[in-house]
This record gives structure tokens, sequence and C-alpha cells, in this order.
């Protein structure tokens, strides 16, 4: 199995998604430039993290316009697997390929921290290796990372359970005070109605070793490479 | 026809410096040239008052592959092929008029220096100086600068790991705001910033040229300002998102053999960026200011030599390869052009067009005068410098436990969580020590290493005693780094002073500079790099003697790094060093200025112990017995044993602590040389062996444990109490 990893200008995390693929996980990657529109060699295609085109106008504004997003487009709509991280995760929503949108967060100030988020479903292709209701330690990075829907969304969100993750506490109560965005419902990730393209504002990257305070993020990757 | 004086002030000149260039010149310089001149004979380009202080810093060892001034940033081998690239700048009078652009752009300089080099940029920090947050402007001033950092530092995917940020009265309208990058490269890749072989093309690359930051360099940053408050058209705007497309672009074509030197355009913009790489190379340049690409019509060829816009470079192409680095920044879709070439006549030609606007050697151009000056010390030092302790009365039992809870609020003491994690902190995945502790660890993938990094200096204490404040701000830098476990490798330092043309103040600067030489003799730590920002004062009163000590380390096994907070449960506490805090440590301690108001009182060190307790911390650290090191500064032991226990959330008791004199100094005391560590009880015999070589004293304090802090009969209180305090004392005062 194959991952590529997409390279907008201005994207930050591919290095680090590479190296948590590439050196710990022992798997296939390539970086993919945004003006590529070949993606069938691939079987997980990754959005990461970062400021594609400065997050100027709207993050991911700019970037849901590049040549990849149609190929990826059709790369998803055969059933193969899309993980959008952070920015990667605003690209999906911009694009459409995921629904809802996400705001500046509430206390309108950049938040870099260590968050634990609760996998609300364990039967889908990210988070199969997960307990049920297994909390993770994952840091987040992000100046947009509320996310917002109507309400119609969010309960057809809620009823196919397709709210993968939520901000918890380290036991996994979900309350206000974990939420460090001001997300509605905490979320933190949600995935599409096909379940094949999962969008999540954490860094699961930035969480594959013990030398780097958790190495939850493992769990996200090792469940992907065993569903492909 | 003789200069006016309008003129000469408009380009920061003495009427002397004028005639000195007329004479080596043989005529009157052009309006272009004298612009030129102004800015490469500014305190800023030139350091033509700091220079002949600066050469004492010791800079030799095997390590360093560069002298310090040489190149954009200096370069110190960490062994397997790798060198570390560093520089800390300052960026303190654009962040005192718009302090949101005056600190993003401050980052964005500062990177351009590392990654110019070939490096990749993987750590920032920022030592910053504010006055206090009661006054609502300083407030505004700090939220810009913070908000600057975090705005352009976050877009640019390079981890914001630390730093300090102090206040005081005399920073209120002059915030200092330093920047530190560093960047690792491969020893044999680095790219220089020399513009030779006749022939070789100059390229500008990234933004367009506008008319923002004229007169950056001499007018802003080289003499102090009093109402200058619509200076804001002086100061630069930032594009974070063009500054990645130059890091990632430019660090590929270093991988290339395509380009002979490369130099970011910094302070006075193409002049500096094109003099001072064709003074590395020996040779000249020539530029047509006609094939400039620019924001804006009319602007005129001084304007253009002197734009200070941000996000450039200067790539000097080898001749035949120009289409090939055009390809390369047209990907990234990065405009570049060519806008002269170099030659060999040691010349820097200036055309627009046909016509010569500007044609003066090199060598003249990069040789300012260098002036020394005899200065007595101020007789109001002697003043802050007698203390007596017992003129104040000595704090009560009683007080003990709120006295701390003050000090832990402190602005200068209390955490600067809320400020930090507005900075991406772990982008590039090696922080191993988050921002919070000490010294910031960060592991180097591809090899067991780490590097520690910090910055510190404590300007009270310089104001009190310039010398041993600069001693002391070297010396509390390199026991960051040994609490981490690393070797001191190097230092880029940051001078930051009042107008040295006053007798004062360049006696600040010398003895300053002198207490840090004396330093890094006596522990062996050469400079690699470093900037001075002097002319910061407000309305005739000089700021502080601020030097900022930029410090790295090399940690051989990232493994055996260690953190400042207590870790495990029933662990042992010891205090390795000075056992007992004299009485006259409280001088110029926070606690002093915080209760009683009084800036006053020498600091004290002695180099010598502190050279054995860093070697026997390091020891300890190595072995691997030692689970925590915290160092004692600032608020004393109790401020540090608090900070040990609330970074983990682990309580302190202690078995019966006994101190002589007063219970100030031994609670709040700055004593010099003292390091907090905890280790398994089993280890405990250990380390007091280990101390005893290195003849240090080792005081058994107490057990890490429970839910509360207690010096016994002194200080007992349940840890939310300080927590709340430290955790939360900057978040109040915002």
């Amino acid at each position: 199995m194959k991952f590529g990893i997409i390279i907008f200008p201005g994207t930050w995390s591919e290095r680090d998604c590479y190296y948590a693929l590439s050196d710990i996980l022992n798997q296939k990657v390539d970086y993919i430039w945004h003006k590529e529109t070949r993606l069938s060699e691939y079987d997980c295609i990754i959005l990461p993290g970062g400021f594609s085109y400065g997050d100027y106008l709207r993050p991911g504004a700019i970037a849901r316009f590049s040549p990849v997003m149609a190929s990826l487009e059709h790369f998803a709509s055969r059933g193969k697997l899309v993980i959008g991280i952070c920015n990667g995760f605003q690209i999906l929503c911009e694009s459409g390929l995921l629904p809802g949108i996400l705001l500046r967060n509430d206390h309108l100030e950049y938040r870099c921290q260590s968050t634990y988020i609760k996998a609300e479903n364990t039967s889908t292709v990210f988070t199969s290796q997960c307990q049920n209701g297994q909390v993770l330690k994952i840091p987040i990075s992000h100046y947009e990372g509320r996310y917002y829907a109507d309400d119609a969304t969010l309960a057809e969100l809620e009823s196919d359970k397709r709210v993968i993750f939520r901000y918890s506490t380290p036991t996994g109560e979900i309350t206000e005070s974990a939420n460090p965005n001001g997300s509605l419902r905490n979320i933190a990730g949600i995935m599409n109605k096909k379940g094949n393209v999962l969008g999540m504002m954490p860094h699961p990257e930035r969480a594959c070793e013990p030398l780097l305070a958790s190495s939850d993020g493992n769990i996200i990757w090792e469940s992907i490479i065993a569903n492909i | 026809m003789p200069i006016s004086k309008e003129a000469l002030d408009e380009v920061a000149l003495s009427e002397k410096e004028y005639q000195l260039i007329v004479e080596q010149l043989g005529r009157e310089p052009s309006e272009v040239e004298l612009g030129m001149f102004g800015s490469l004979w500014s305190e800023h380009c030139g350091y033509k008052h700091s220079k002949a202080l600066l050469k004492q810093l010791p800079s030799k060892s095997k390590r360093l592959l560069v002298k310090p001034g040489e190149e954009n940033a200096g370069v110190v081998d960490i062994g397997d092929g790798l060198v570390v690239v560093m520089k800390i700048e300052s960026h303190n009078h654009p962040s005192a008029i718009e302090p949101y652009q005056g600190a993003a752009t401050g980052v964005g300089g500062i990177v351009r220096d590392i990654f110019t080099m070939g490096a990749r940029p993987i750590a920032l920090m920022n030592s910053l100086r504010f006055g206090p947050l009661t006054d609502p402007h300083n407030r505004y001033l700090f939220g810009g600068v913070v908000g600057g950092i975090a705005g352009y530092g976050n877009c640019l995917g390079i981890p914001d790991v630390g730093g300090e940020i102090f206040f005081a009265e005399c920073y209120s309208a002059n915030p200092l705001v330093n920047a530190l990058c560093l960047g690792i490269a491969e020893a044999k890749k680095l790219v220089r910033a020399r513009a030779y072989g006749e022939g070789n093309l100059l390229m500008l690359v990234g933004a367009d040229t506008g008319r923002d930051g004229l007169h950056g360099a001499s007018g802003l940053a080289s003499r102090t300002f009093e109402e200058e408050r619509e200076l804001r058209s002086t100061v630069q705007v930032g594009n974070p998102f063009l500054e990645k497309l130059l890091i990632e672009a430019c660090l590929e074509l270093a991988e290339t053999d395509w380009i002979a030197g490369m130099q970011d355009l910094g302070a006075a913009g193409l002049t500096s960026s094109a003099v001072e790489s064709a003074a590395r190379g020996g040779g000249g340049i020539e530029i047509d200011v006609l094939k400039m690409p620019r924001r804006e019509k009319g602007m005129t060829p001084y304007e253009i030599m002197l734009s200070e816009s941000q996000e450039r470079m200067l790539v000097v192409v080898k001749k035949g390869y120009e289409d090939k680095v055009k390809a390369l920044f047209d990907r990234w879709e990065l405009r570049s052009d060519i806008i002269g070439h170099v030659t060999s006549d040691g010349v820097a030609r200036i055309r627009e067009g046909k016509k010569v606007v500007a044609e003066a050697p090199v060598n003249l151009l990069t040789s300012p005068p260098i002036y020394r000056r005899r200065v007595k010390k101020p007789e109001w030092l002697n003043k802050l410098q007698t203390f007596d302790v017992n003129s104040i009365p000595d704090l009560s039992r009683k007080k003990a436990n709120s006295t701390l809870l003050r000090l832990l609020a402190s602005p200068n003491i209390a955490s600067k969580r809320c400020v930090y994690r507005q900075y991406d902190h772990q982008v590039g995945n090696n922080t191993v020590v988050l921002p919070g502790s000490d010294a910031a660890v960060l592991r180097i993938k591809g090899t067991k290493k780490a590097i520690s990094l910090t910055t510190d200096g404590n300007a009270r204490y310089c104001y009190v005693n310039p010398y041993l404040g600069g001693v002391i701000a070297v010396a509390e830098a390199a026991r960051n780094l040994a609490c981490s476990g690393a070797q001191p490798l190097a230092i880029t330092d940051c001078l930051n002073f009042g107008n040295p043309e006053k007798g004062d103040v360049y006696y600040q600067l010398k003895e300053c500079i002198n207490g840090m030489v004396r330093a890094c003799r006596e522990l062996k730590i050469p400079v690699m790099s470093g900037n001075v920002s002097l002319y910061n004062e407000t309305k005739g009163e000089a700021i502080y003697p601020t030097p900022v000590i930029g410090m790295v380390g090399l940690i051989e096994d990232v493994k055996k790094h260690c953190i400042s907070g207590f870790k495990n449960e029933g662990d042992m506490v010891f205090l390795l060093g000075d056992r007992q805090a004299v009485d006259s440590s409280i001088g110029s301690s926070e606690y002093l200025e915080l209760i009683h108001g009084i800036i006053k009182g020498n600091p004290y060190i002695d180099l010598g112990m502190e050279k054995r307790l860093q070697h026997c911390c390091l020891e300890a650290i190595g072995r691997g017995f030692i689970n925590s090191a915290h160092d004692c500064s600032e608020g004393g032991l109790g401020v540090t044993l608090a900070e040990s226990c609330l970074a983990n959330g682990l309580g302190f008791a202690s078995s019966d602590w006994k101190f002589e004199g007063r219970l100030d100094a031994a609670l709040f005391g700055e004593a010099q040389s003292r390091i907090i560590v905890s280790v398994a009880p089993k280890s405990a015999r250990k380390l007091e062996k280990l101390a005893a070589r290195y003849q240090i004293a080792a005081a058994r304090l107490g057990t890490v444990g429970g839910k509360r802090l207690i010096l016994k009969g002194y200080i007992d209180l349940p840890l939310k109490e300080p927590g709340e305090a430290w955790w939360g004392g900057l978040e109040k005062s915002l």
C-alpha cells in the first residue's frame, strides 16, 4: 500500500506526516505537488496541516481550487481513503468533501497544546484499532478550529455516528473546559457519509513516539494500515 | 556646495563623518551614495560604536566554522556532518511604533538569516521586554508583539520553543523584541553570502520593492526617538506566506550547484545586501535599478536602494544557470529578476538605465569609522550598589505564604503559558522538552543527539552592576542548559542598550561586555554571532542595559535529557550549590522590587563554583540518576520549589528546614549557582558522593509527594493556591 501527501504552497506538516509514516511506521510515502492530477497509484491521501496560501481569504478557500482537488474528489468517490489534518480538514470542508466549516477559535487566539480526544465510533477504517471510547492524547495547533454546522447537519452527523472524535478530559468526559476552541458538541473530527474521508483538527503525526510525549497518533495510522 | 545639517540628519551621519566620505571619495557624494553611506555607516549595519568592544568576545573554538559577522549567522559543528546555524536579532524600534508588524517582520528577518545559508530553520525563540502591564499602552504593545510573532511564525512551520518575557518601567515606550532562529544544515552544503566570480548574475527574488521601511537602519535603529509616532511608515509589513515559499525554494536551490552565494535583504535593503556580499566576495557589483520589480510608480534610485520591503532575497547565480534558477523559483510561484552582475573592480556601481547614480568603493562603504571612548563609572551607580539589607524589616513568618503567592503571580515570574500556547512549538516533530522548562530540547533526526536552547539576561542585575550582570547572564544561560543535560556549545548575543554617545551608556556597554567576556572565558563558551541594538531611549531615559544571551548546547544522547519539574512521588529533593543564601542575596532581587519597591544591591557570583556546579549537574544527568533539575533564579528557593511542583502537579514536603540569617533571603534571595534536583531515594548517596567530588554542597531539602507545598514552619499551601497564582498570574495582568 502507498500513502500520498499533498503539498500546497504554504503547507507545513507534510514532513511530519512523512516522518511518522515512513520512518516510524515503515510505510511507502510520496509527496504530491498540488498541481499533480494523478492519484491512482495511492491507497490513502493525506491533506496535511499548515497555512495553504497563507490562510488568506479563509483557511482552505484558495487551496480547494488547486488542480489536485478535482482528482481528489474522484479518488474519494471511488471509496479510497482520505485524511485531512488541521488545514487539510479545513480544505476538505471548503471543497465540500466534508460538511460544515471551521471558524476562528472562540477565544480568538491561536492555540498549540496537548488535547485529549475520545474515539466516538470505533468501527470506522480510521479508528478500528481503538478500544471502545478510548481517549487519545494528541496535540492541536490552529487558529481556526471551531467546528460549526447547522442543526440538521449536526443531527445527521450524530445519527450516522460520523462524529469520530470529540475533545474530552483525560478520562473521557465531554466537558466545556476540555473543548479548546469552542467547537460545537466538542467536535474534533468527522467523516463523510461513505466513511472513507476523515477530517480532524488534532495532529496525529505529532504523536507517534514516546519521546515526543505521546504515541497515540499511531493508533489512527495503524487503523488505516490495517484497513487497506 | 556645503551639505545641510538636515540632509545629514536624514541619513544620521555627523559632519565629521561626511567630511571623511568627501576626503576618501575625492568628491562630494551623490544623493544615492549619501543614502548608502548613511545606512552602511549606521550603528545597525556598521557597528561603529560597538565593534571595538565586541571584538573582545571570545570566538575561537574548533567547533565554530565562521567568525562572528563574517556571514549572516554563526555556524557551529555538532558532528555527524551537521552544523547548527544560529543568530539573534532585535526589532525593537519597529515594534515600539507598530507592535504587530514590527515583531512579525523581526521573525521574518531572523529566519531569512538562517535559510539564506542553506540551513533549515528548526526553532525560534523570543526574548521580550515591556513596561508594566498596568499601563494600557504597554498592554497594547504586549498584545501586538505576541500577536505578530504568532501570526508570522505559525505560518512558517517553524516551532517557537520558548524565550523570556520581563517587565520593567524603563521599557515603557521602548519594548525590546529580540528574535532568535536556529537551523540545521549539512556542513558541506552551507551557502555563503558572497558575491564573487566576475560575470555572475545578481538575481532578486520574492516581493516587489516598495517605499516601505526607508531609513529603517539609519533612521529607526540608530538614533533615539522622542516624539516620533509619525515614523509608522518606516515600519515594514510582513507577508509570512511569501516567506514560507522563499524558505522552501531557497533550500531547494541550496541543494544545487547553480549559485555562488545568497543573501537576504534586511536592514538597509539592497544597499547592505549587495555591498556587503561584494565585500565578502572581494569584488564589486553593478546594479541597474530600472530592472528592480517595483510595487509603485515613480520610485527614485535612492528609494529603491534603501527600501526595506520584506521577503526579498539576493541570489548570486553562476553565469549560465540563470534559466534553471528562474525555473525553480517559477515553480514556487516566486518572481525573480536579474538586476545586475558581479564585477572585479571593487566598486559598487548603481545605474538607472545608462546613468550612473552611485559609484563608490565597496571597501569604503563597509568601513565606517570605529569609535572608542574613555569613560568613568557614573556616580549614580555607586548609590545603586550600596544597599544595607538591615534598612528593611525581615519577612515575618506569618507572611511567608502570602509573599510566595505574590511573587508567583508577578508577571516576571508567573508562567508564560498564556503566551507560548499561542505559538506552534511542536511542528517539525523535534521538540522533546516544550516551553516552560529551563531550556527547550530538540532532537536531531537521523542521529542520537539533541540540542538544547535557551535565552537569558537579567537586566535588573545589569542596571545595578553591568559587569556582574554580564557575567551572570552568560552563567545563567549555561546553567539552564546544564539543567537540561546539555554541554554548552556557543552563544548568540543581542545587546540592547541606550545611546552609546552618552558616557554612562557607553560605560554600561563596555562593562557588560567585559563581564560577558569573563564568563565566556571561564566557562569556555565562544560567541558565534550577535547583534547590537543601541539608542533604546525615550525622552532621554535609557532602558536598562539588557544583554540577551541565546545559548545552544549539545546532548549526545537524547534519552539523557532532563526536565525542570518533579517527576516521581517519593523522590528526594536536593539543593545543589550555594547551601545558604547570604542576606545580601536579596539585593536586586524580584522580591526586593516587588515587595519593597527597591532596586538596589549588587548581585554576586563565584564563577569557579558555578563551573563545578554545572559540571556536577551534567555528570549526574549523564549518568542517568537525576529525575529533574531546575535552576534556582528569579524568586529564589521558594519560587523554584513551587515551579518544580507545579510543572507536573506534584507536591513537596521538607524535612526540618534550617537556615541562618534572614528569612526573606533564605526564601527569596537570588544567590547564583544553585540547582534544585530530585533523585530516587536509592540514588541519594550517589548524588552526595558526586557533589562532594566536585566540592559542591548538596543539601537534602525534602521529598516529592502529596498535594501541598511545605517548607516546615514557614510555607504550607495546598498546590492549588500557588498553582492559580503562577499559572494565572500573567493572564490576570492582561
